[in-house]
């Protein structure tokens, strides 16, 4: 899995999934069509017409599938609506040094890549918008355009699951026989 | 071999039904699934989608609360939804719900509210369970020494499917609480308080043990709140162990064990603690003896402050962005800013205690003219205790409103909003921009404060308005 883009950034800290995607937009029964309520309040005026002072409204920033954002993103409410919101919208990867525990694996189980880099790659990916970046989720790096590669964690399982497009759910599905061990044993417990 | 573990561990280690290696996270097994409106239709159609049952009914429990009316039903038995969309997705959870043969708490059940309300309302919620649910404040239900977070729609879909969830052991941050809350400081004060010192990601990877002298002294309701609010700190959980104050709050509730089983589950039960010399991964200890009536400044609930003390100076431009949001400055106290609405409700605040302690100081009281007040149960059975003893007369006497129990304008998913600029002192737990919507600036505060500042027509210390105002919280356990 690989993915190359210029970067936006979204300096922000603590940006929350209310901003990602307000609530009045979560009357939904669908994942469907919720990128274009992405960032809603910040991205338009009260007109409905573009915000120019929305990062991601700058023509550098358009087609950008890579965004740098400011501390602790998707903090806030489990909504995975955050996540649908912004694949939907085109972004691909969110590069930060903390990512909020739920929003991150909502993120992950959605094929959203929420990378958390370390502290000084992401002072420097703030600080330099629009460089092109590419990400190679099997090698777990990330290519600077100086050819310099930066390596990043990520959970196991959940770049198994990306990689080889593992369902989570048909995971859990091939263990039923585990789990209708354990919940004999369980509940002969509690009673 | 007698290893001392937390009582995190404890919970963990009894729900693990395979463990977690380096590239597996362990299949954790979940007791109690409860379930809304907002976060379960997608799960529903990928099982339809699937032909998939929905594994156990017996453990599922839903009810309708983010985009429901709080305005009575007309006289037609027409509900006054804000738009056919939410009108929509309680149509979807009502089908869902009997298609899937899921119990729900709908419109005609006298049990309906708020997720985090009626699930301890009922005895849903014990001791020793796993709690999850498509909502972040699930971490309510740690209040009763059960492991319980919120979870994304795609992993509601696999607690449907299988009762499990696939997860990483997360780390334990124990706070130590010692010293008493004085008179008009509430559960609400000592959250913000807490989440102001540690930051709003201060928990984040971890699950939080509250514990100490002063946990020990709080009512149930006041520790769900405090458990209410640890995600608002990012932590994934938290979690007080059970007493004997859980113990007979729980007694003779719907779902709790009953007679002999009663007796065995609390002696059970009483084993839920963190043993004397096990570890956390991080401990803090707070001394509650000066906190002050607590309320936010800024845009998230890291900002919490005294209402007396000054606003800080911003350090970036963010921070002087939020402020710029809030028409606040620094050096100045948010004491004495003029207030547009406050709305007394929400998971955090909205169960009987939370309306005996406003309605205390709303007593004999008029709100100020320019102030409209929503006050909104967290439940059918909150709202029929409170009129019961007449709350609701004391706040209509004072001129607020008396609503329908709902999620109301702690989200605001069912149009309950502000206009854009006005100010809303509310006892809900997330001040973020927008969340009461557009360009609304949310104050979080106790339900003393709420009321003090309703009276007041400003932000308002609640001491001044207490003369003669009882300790209202030893009632409630047995409503
Ligand atoms: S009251 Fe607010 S925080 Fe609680 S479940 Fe409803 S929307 Fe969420």
């Amino acid at each position: 899995m690989h993915i190359q883009s210029r970067t936006a950034v979204l300096a922000d800290e603590n940006i929350d999934t209310d901003r990602i995607i307000p609530a009045r937009f979560l009357t939904t029964t669908t994942r469907k069509g919720l990128g274009k309520h992405c960032f809603n309040d910040w991205r338009y005026l009260a007109d409905g017409s573009d915000n120019p002072c929305f990062p991601l409204n700058q023509v550098e920033a358009r087609n950008c599938t890579i965004v740098v954002t400011g501390g602790n993103f998707g903090c806030g409410s489990s909504r995975e609506h955050a996540p649908w919101a912004l694949l939907d919208y085109g972004i691909k990867a969110i590069l930060c040094s903390e990512i909020a525990d739920i929003f991150r694996n909502n993120a992950l189980k959605n094929g959203l890549l929420a990378i958390v880099i370390d502290e000084r790659t992401h002072r420097y990916l703030l600080n330099t918008p629009g460089i092109s970046l590419s990400i190679d989720v099997r090698e777990q790096v990330i290519e600077l355009p100086n050819s310099k590669h930066i390596r990043f964690e990520l959970e196991p399982f959940a770049r198994h699951c990306l990689l080889e497009g593992v369902d989570q759910l048909g995971f859990l599905t091939q263990h039923i026989a585990s789990i209708e061990a354990f919940e004999a044993y369980h509940e002969a417990e509690a009673c | 071999m007698n290893q001392a573990r937390t009582l995190f561990e404890k919970l963990w280690n009894a729900h693990v039904v395979t463990p977690e290696s380096a590239d597996r996270p362990a299949i954790l097994y979940i007791d109690l699934h409860l379930l809304h409106e907002v976060t379960s239709p997608q799960a529903f159609a990928r099982l339809r989608a699937n032909g998939i049952p929905l594994r156990r009914t017996d453990r599922t429990v839903a009810t309708l609360d983010h985009s429901t009316p709080t305005l009575p039903a007309t006289a037609d038995g027409k509900r006054p939804y804000i738009n056919e969309a939410a009108k929509a997705q309680v149509a979807q959870l009502e089908l869902n719900c009997r298609e899937f043969g899921v119990c729900l708490h709908g419109w005609d059940s006298t049990e309906r509210g708020i997720v985090h309300v009626i699930g301890p309302e009922l005895g849903l919620t014990q001791p020793g369970m796993t709690v999850v649910c498509g909502d972040s404040h699930t971490s309510t239900h740690g209040a009763f020494g059960a492991l319980a977070f919120g979870i994304g729609t795609t992993e509601v879909g696999h607690v449907m499917a299988t009762q499990c969830l696939l997860q990483r052991k997360p780390k334990t941050l124990a706070i130590h609480l010692d010293g008493t809350l004085a008179p008009g400081v509430g559960a609400k004060d000592l959250i913000l308080h807490i989440i102001g010192q540690i930051g709003v990601n201060g928990g984040n990877g971890h699950v939080i043990e509250y514990c100490g002298p002063l946990i020990k002294a709080l009512s149930m309701e006041q520790r769900m709140t405090v458990c209410n609010m640890s995600i608002e700190a990012g932590a994934r959980a938290g979690l007080i162990a059970p007493d004997d104050t859980t113990f007979r709050w729980l007694k003779n509730r719907p779902h709790a064990p009953q007679g002999a089983a009663w007796k065995k589950a609390v002696e059970s039960w009483r084993k839920l603690k963190t043993d004397t010399g096990a570890h956390h991964d991080r401990t803090l200890y707070i001394n509650a003896n000066q906190i002050k009536p607590t309320v936010t400044y800024g845009t998230h609930p890291g900002t919490a402050i005294a209402l007396d003390a000054p606003v800080p100076a911003p350090t970036n431009v963010m921070e002087q962005r939020a402020l710029d949001y809030m028409q606040s400055c620094a050096g100045k106290p948010m004491q004495g800013t003029k207030v547009d609405m406050v709305f007394l409700g929400s998971c955090t605040n909205a169960r009987l205690t939370d309306l005996r302690e406003a309605a205390a100081i709303l007593r004999g009281q008029r709100i100020a003219d320019s102030v409209h007040m929503l006050v909104v149960p967290g439940s059918e059975a909150v709202r029929r205790a409170a009129e019961a003893e007449g709350l609701h007369q004391i706040f209509r006497a004072s001129g607020a409103t008396w609503r329908v129990p709902g999620c109301s304008m702690c989200i605001g998913m069912n149009g309950d909003l502000a206009a854009c600029g006005q100010l809303v002192v509310s006892t809900s737990n997330r001040n973020f921009e927008g969340r009461q919507g557009k360009g609304v600036r949310t104050v979080l505060a106790s339900p003393m404060t709420a009321a003090a500042s309703a009276i007041a027509g400003t932000i308002a210390d609640p001491r001044p308005y207490m003369e003669g105002v009882a300790n209202l919280n030893t009632p409630a356990e047995n409503f």
